[in-house]
């Protein structure tokens, strides 16, 4: 028997093709070849088969049914990822803010960062169904928890309005001040790793810029803008797919097509929501890394 | 004059700092503190309305009969026995993909990472159907059909889809881990493993002793998260295990399963058609709410300042 003898080159890509073995077995069997059946099945009527299923045909009815006849499906879409696009804003305000807060120093910081990452570990959806339908539970139907919630925000918001339309700013900042303000926990909680991506990034920027910049005599908010913001703006990109990435996870949208296949059993029909969803968040994800990805600065 | 304004402008603003962090922080543990007030608050507090957080009688009761409608302590220890072990197979996983991507080049090397983000980038949505047909006759490249002629083996309700997914790198955010492993490879000096190889040591050798202990800090990064999303996760335990006790889907089901069991458990029978008063059931699922939560907590006040050290050293950012 002849043994080949290999050069050091091809013995290690042979070497690196077998520690990503792992993950290529998955890939290919658990990602890709899903990927393609899921195209097939959003453009076929799926029956489910003692052992297996059976696929008819249909072309793109199930894209049109999706879009066109059922009841919710395109107002879900279209509400989820404009709350999205709304949310996006305020949760990198909030952990960009959050974080330079974080990273000064200050007694009590440890504790603070504690707390602050606190919603990290607790973000869970299986809670958060509970604690709804707890409340369902006390209140004796869903409608009266919109309505108590609403109730409940209300009185204090009117006030917010009138000061912030006193000051002379215009209305649409008002409403996005008041809806910032009203999904502040949402907005708190859903913020934890965008913080400490932030934090992380904010301790990678040399001190030496800072004392440089404090021996010119630039001032605190001088060296906010031109050190700390364009050393973290590759971040800002980071984070900003990230956050797109994670609503979508537990969004109505996701729920809707959980639903449509296992309840309801229509298999096609979910999978071609499942494929609308996917294409308008990868059309969100492109325009938003394009727009962003020009105005990144990068050392 | 210039130092004493100097001075009285940093009071007010460490004033307003503490003021913008005790109050987000009140804003985090507000809905915990109330968990554990309600945890504690006996019956007959429930509608006297002069009580805010501190309960007037303390009492178990709760505590039991939450513990009671979940079967508290086996569920516990079943998620924690599959959560651990699907965390280990993902952080295993994981690591070895970061490593072969960040030290190895390979044909198509780089359009594979390509693939590798977009794995994070897919909705997992997407994959649903398909992947829950596929575990409900399982068979891995018509082995199974050829050797016993059977259509496959139906996975779902046991643990192998998650161990499966997880040992191949496909679980929950995989993607994201397999990302911090290859920055934190790439951004180390490539110095040691020639000098191991030259020692004689093979590609795994290498890895195992040399690369590997180095790599704590992402691997505490992988790890914590992995553990915590799969404690949370109720997208792929509810598709592939909904029978399964664990306790993220347990939770979601607890508000019905109290209506229905504390009648029982308060002693009246099943068919006596008395109704449990709707506010002691919301304390009882706020309770249970506070039991599946607070392993997750304990685990925390354990190792929180690893988990900003660790995302620091684990080179995400670099």
């Amino acid at each position: 028997m002849r043994t080949i003898r290999l050069s050091l080159k091809s013995r290690r890509a042979l070497l690196g093709l077998a520690f990503i073995s792992p993950w290529l077995l998955g890939f290919i069997f658990l990602f890709a070849t899903p990927l393609l059946q899921s195209i097939r099945f959003s453009l076929s009527n799926l029956s489910v088969a003692p052992g297996g299923y059976v696929l008819d045909f249909v072309g793109f009815k199930n894209f049109k049914d999706a879009l066109l006849f059922d009841a919710t499906y395109n107002r879900i879409l279209v509400d989820s990822v404009g709350a999205m696009l709304l949310n996006v804003p305020m949760i990198l305000f909030f952990s960009l803010f959050t974080a330079t807060l974080l990273n000064q120093k200050f007694r009590g910081r440890t504790m603070a960062r504690a707390i602050f990452f606190l919603p990290v570990i607790l973000a869970s959806s299986a809670v958060a169904a509970a604690e709804s339908a707890g409340l369902i539970n006390l209140m004796g139907d869903a409608s009266a928890v919109d309505a108590s919630a609403d109730g409940g925000a209300s009185f204090n918001v009117v006030s917010i309005v009138r000061m912030l339309a006193d000051v002379g700013l215009p209305m649409a900042y008002v409403d996005y001040i008041v809806e910032a303000i009203m999904r502040i926990y949402e907005i708190i909680s859903s913020s934890g790793v965008q913080i400490l991506i932030f934090l992380a990034a904010l301790q990678s920027v040399p001190g030496s810029m800072y004392e440089v910049a404090k021996i010119e005599g630039a001032t605190a908010y001088e060296s906010f803008w031109k050190i700390t913001f364009p050393m973290v703006s590759p971040l800002i990109l980071t984070n900003v797919i990230y956050t797109i990435i994670d609503s979508f996870a537990g969004s109505p949208v996701t729920q809707a097509i959980y639903q449509t296949a296992f309840k309801t059993q229509n298999f096609g029909l979910s999978s071609a929501m499942s494929w609308l969803y996917t294409l308008v968040i990868g059309l969100v994800l492109i325009v938003v890394g394009w727009v962003l990805s020009r105005r990144v600065h990068y050392n | 004059m210039y130092r004493v304004r100097h001075k009285t402008s940093d009071l007010l603003y460490s004033i307003f700092r503490y003021a913008l962090v005790i109050g987000i922080s009140f804003i985090i543990l507000y809905p915990l503190f109330l968990k554990v007030s309600v945890a504690f608050k006996d019956k007959q507090d429930i509608y006297n309305p002069t009580i805010y957080m501190i309960p007037q009688h303390f009492t178990l009761d709760n505590i039991r009969l939450a513990a009671q409608v979940m079967d508290y302590l086996p569920l516990l220890a079943n998620t924690l026995l599959f959560v651990t072990i699907t965390t280990l197979l993902t952080a295993m996983s994981c690591a070895l993909a970061g490593y072969g991507f960040a030290r190895f080049s390979f044909p198509g090397s780089n359009v594979l990472f390509v693939l590798v983000i977009l794995t994070i980038l897919v909705p997992t949505s997407t994959l649903m159907v398909p992947m829950y047909l596929h575990f409900r006759s399982f068979d891995f490249m018509g082995m199974i059909q050829l050797f016993t002629g059977k259509n496959g083996i139906n996975l779902l309700n046991t643990y192998w889809p998650s161990m499966i997914t997880a040992a191949t790198a496909g679980g929950l955010k995989a993607g994201l881990f397999i990302y911090i492993f290859r920055q934190f490879f790439k951004g180390m000096p490539k110095e040691i493993e020639e000098a191991a190889l030259i020692d004689g040591a093979g590609g795994f050798k290498t890895f195992a002793q040399i690369m590997l202990p180095n790599a704590i800090s992402p691997l505490i990064t992988v790890i914590l998260f992995s553990f915590v999303w799969q404690y949370n996760d109720t997208f792929y335990s509810a598709l592939f295990m909904s029978e399964s006790p664990l306790i993220s889907l347990k939770v979601a089901s607890l508000p019905a399963q109290a209506n229905q069991l504390i009648p029982q458990l308060m002693g009246f029978g099943s068919n006596s058609g008395i109704k449990a008063d709707p506010n002691y059931v919301a304390m009882i699922v706020d309770t249970g709410i506070l039991l599946a939560i607070a392993p997750l907590i304990i685990l925390y006040l354990f190792v929180q300042r690893y988990f900003v050290e660790s995302i620091e050293r684990s080179g995400v950012v670099g």
